[in-house]
């Protein structure tokens, strides 16, 4: 049939470059694709629940990621088995190292062991000092059921802390409810709370009333411009805004400028609001 | 590309199975001993890697820490998988000296014997991958979809875009080798339905789908070992009575037609960087065509 070879031969050469493309296409098309699906099932999936926590020096959630190699030579050097690896189904990056304080809490080794261990950096060597480590922060979350806040003096967290005094105080309250009685409230102090988990850990009740839980979720955080005008103050050494103008303050006339305490068995001046919509008298008397 | 040369008939015929019990000539010849050694001394080198690694959490014997990974031998040897450092970098983490230094030693190892000796000799997922050829030639399965032998490739350049673009090691989202070897020695979690996965897919879609067409860790040693000094020639060609046993239990049977047949080139080296180097050829041929050398043998007998 075909008269010039030539282009039978070359024809059949496109058809083999045409076949080699596709080809080509396929399998960098299949690639892209599965390596795509990894990419989203790995961002779906780093997302961490609030009660693992990563050992300490750990990198920030998202460069631990880029940095652990999921070894477990951290677990491995972990002397009190606190540091196990993610498997799948737990809902942890697979692989990577975490603890749950309420099973088995960090004791705060002096040497950090686990941090030495790290071949990788995913665990920060500039860590020295195991009071410097942030592995979360314990938060006093239910004060309902709380025995220190209930009146009662447990004070387990308290004691427990390696921190005692300095991550967990007991603050002095007025108890309102005997009305002559003392609370003594478990107060956690983020600046020298580790979040090593002994606390959570030693609650005594049957789940516990203090968590430690990520920074993210633990703590509020100011805006940039607020500023404490006490502690300027103090640091100016008076204030910075000059001698203020006193104005007489409604309903406490004859008081000292600032003091508007209500003293005993005396309302502060109250009128009890018109029922709505009776006329546009808003209640208020000078 | 020797992958759309018109399907000979001996290489088709081994893509689809057609010989479903490699090596019975071989045993018949040589004894079974002898038809096994290679496999033997593979299962060997790969179960005794993976007890180094299990005498530590079994009994308390701590010669080796950590998993495939990164590893640390009696508290001095350190040593990492190039691969998962690469991600690391990519995803824009510079890891420590001890991590770049394992990783620079099992480099050069694999650069200067041979990439995928990693596969053949070293990585728990071949057991799996070998089972599951092993049973698709038993039952006879055939067809399924393989993809393109290319795939891998690209793979492994994605699983580096992919790292860098979100910031975090990709292919250790899904990694069935790691998955395996660090299920075996932390705890599996559901971590066993990857592997199962793999040797379903194996099994039923794909012959030899895993190892030789998508695995992108076997293709980032493949890439390492292109240059390697330990291969794999086939100097008694003259002697092939093309019984096609090596082509049905090669993992890469693409990879032998140019030495064997003296396609594309005239030595019998098998020198393309797909070979494994797991000597199953030599196993099998009854008349001792393969024999393991150097790449500088040229010799033919
Ligand atoms: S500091 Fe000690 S107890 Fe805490 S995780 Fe590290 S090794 Fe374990
Ligand atoms: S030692 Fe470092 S790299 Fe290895 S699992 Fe622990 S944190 Fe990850
Ligand atoms: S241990 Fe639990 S119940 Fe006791 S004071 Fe602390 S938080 Fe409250
Ligand atoms: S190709 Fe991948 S899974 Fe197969 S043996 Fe090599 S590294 Fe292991
Ligand atoms: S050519 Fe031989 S040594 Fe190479 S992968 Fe195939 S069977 Fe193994």
């Amino acid at each position: 049939m075909n008269k010039h070879p030539e282009t039978s031969a070359s024809s059949k050469g496109a058809t083999a470059r045409r076949r080699f493309l596709k080809e080509m296409a396929g399998a960098a098309g299949g690639a892209c694709l599965l390596s795509l699906g990894v990419g989203l099932y790995g961002s779906e999936a780093s997302a961490r629940p609030a009660a693992a926590l990563r050992p300490p020096g750990a990198l920030e959630e998202s460069d631990f990621l880029a940095a652990c190699v999921r070894c477990g030579l951290c677990v491995r050097d972990c002397p009190f088995d606190t540091l196990k690896l993610s498997r799948l189904g737990d809902n942890v990056a697979t692989g990577t190292p975490y603890f749950e304080a309420r099973s088995i809490a960090c004791e705060m080794c002096d040497d950090i062991p686990c941090v030495k261990a790290c071949p990788t950096g995913a665990l920060d060597r500039e860590l020295t000092d195991i009071r410097k480590a942030r592995m979360g922060l314990a938060v006093l979350i239910d004060q309902e059921t709380c025995l220190n806040f209930l009146g009662l003096r447990c004070d387990v967290c308290y004691r427990v802390c390696p921190a005692i005094d300095e991550a967990i105080t007991l603050e002095l309250v007025h108890n309102p409810r005997s009305d002559r009685h003392a609370m003594l409230l478990p107060t956690v102090h983020s600046d020298a709370c580790t979040g090593c988990g002994k606390c959570e850990k030693s609650c005594v009740l049957p789940e516990a009333a203090i968590k430690v839980l990520p920074f993210k979720l633990a703590q509020g955080k100011s805006a940039e411009h607020y500023r404490k005008g006490w502690e300027e103050k103090e640091a100016a050494g008076g204030s910075l805004i000059g001698e203020q103008e006193q104005l007489p303050m409604r309903g406490l006339e004859g008081r000292a400028y600032g003091d508007t305490r209500v003293d005993q068995g005396q309302t502060p001046p109250y009128t009890p609001p018109k029922a709505p919509g009776s006329d546009l008298d808003s209640g208020w008397k000078p | 590309m020797n992958t759309h040369a018109p399907a000979s008939s001996i290489r088709g015929a081994a893509r689809i199975g057609a010989v479903a019990r490699p090596g019975a000539e071989a045993v018949e010849v040589k004894g079974w001993l002898k038809a096994h050694k290679w496999l033997l001394l593979r299962r060997f080198s790969q179960l005794s890697i993976l007890l180094l690694f299990l005498i530590g959490p079994w009994f308390g014997l701590w010669l080796v820490k950590g998993n495939l990974s990164s590893s640390l031998t009696l508290g001095v040897l350190p040593l990492t998988d190039p691969f998962v450092l690469l991600q690391s970098i990519a995803a824009g983490h510079p890891p420590y000296r001890e991590a770049v230094l394992g990783g620079g030693i099992v480099l050069a190892f694999y650069l200067l014997l041979g990439g995928r000796l990693f596969c053949s000799w070293v990585c728990p997922i071949n057991i799996v991958t070998d089972a599951a050829a092993w049973l698709r030639r038993r039952l006879g399965i055939k067809g399924g979809k393989t993809p393109h032998a290319d795939t891998r490739y690209w793979l492994l350049g994605f699983t580096l875009v992919a790292s860098f673009a979100t910031g975090g090691i990709a292919w250790e989202w899904v990694n069935p080798v790691s998955m395996l070897h660090r299920g075996l020695i932390f705890g599996f979690g559901l971590s066993w339905g990857i592997v199962i996965g793999v040797f379903l897919y194996d099994l039923l879609l794909a012959s030899r789908g895993w190892c030789g067409h998508v695995c992108p860790m076997g293709a980032f040693y493949g890439l390492v070992g292109k240059t390697a000094l330990l291969r794999v020639t086939a100097d008694k060609r003259s002697t092939c009575n093309d019984c096609m046993d090596c082509f049905a239990v090669c993992p890469e049977p693409q990879v032998i037609r140019p030495a064997l047949k003296a396609v594309g080139q005239s030595h019998p080296v098998i020198l393309d960087k797909d070979c494994t180097s797991c000597g199953r050829c030599i196993d099998v041929c009854s008349k001792d065509v393969f024999r393991l050398t150097t790449r500088f043998d040229r010799s033919e007998s």
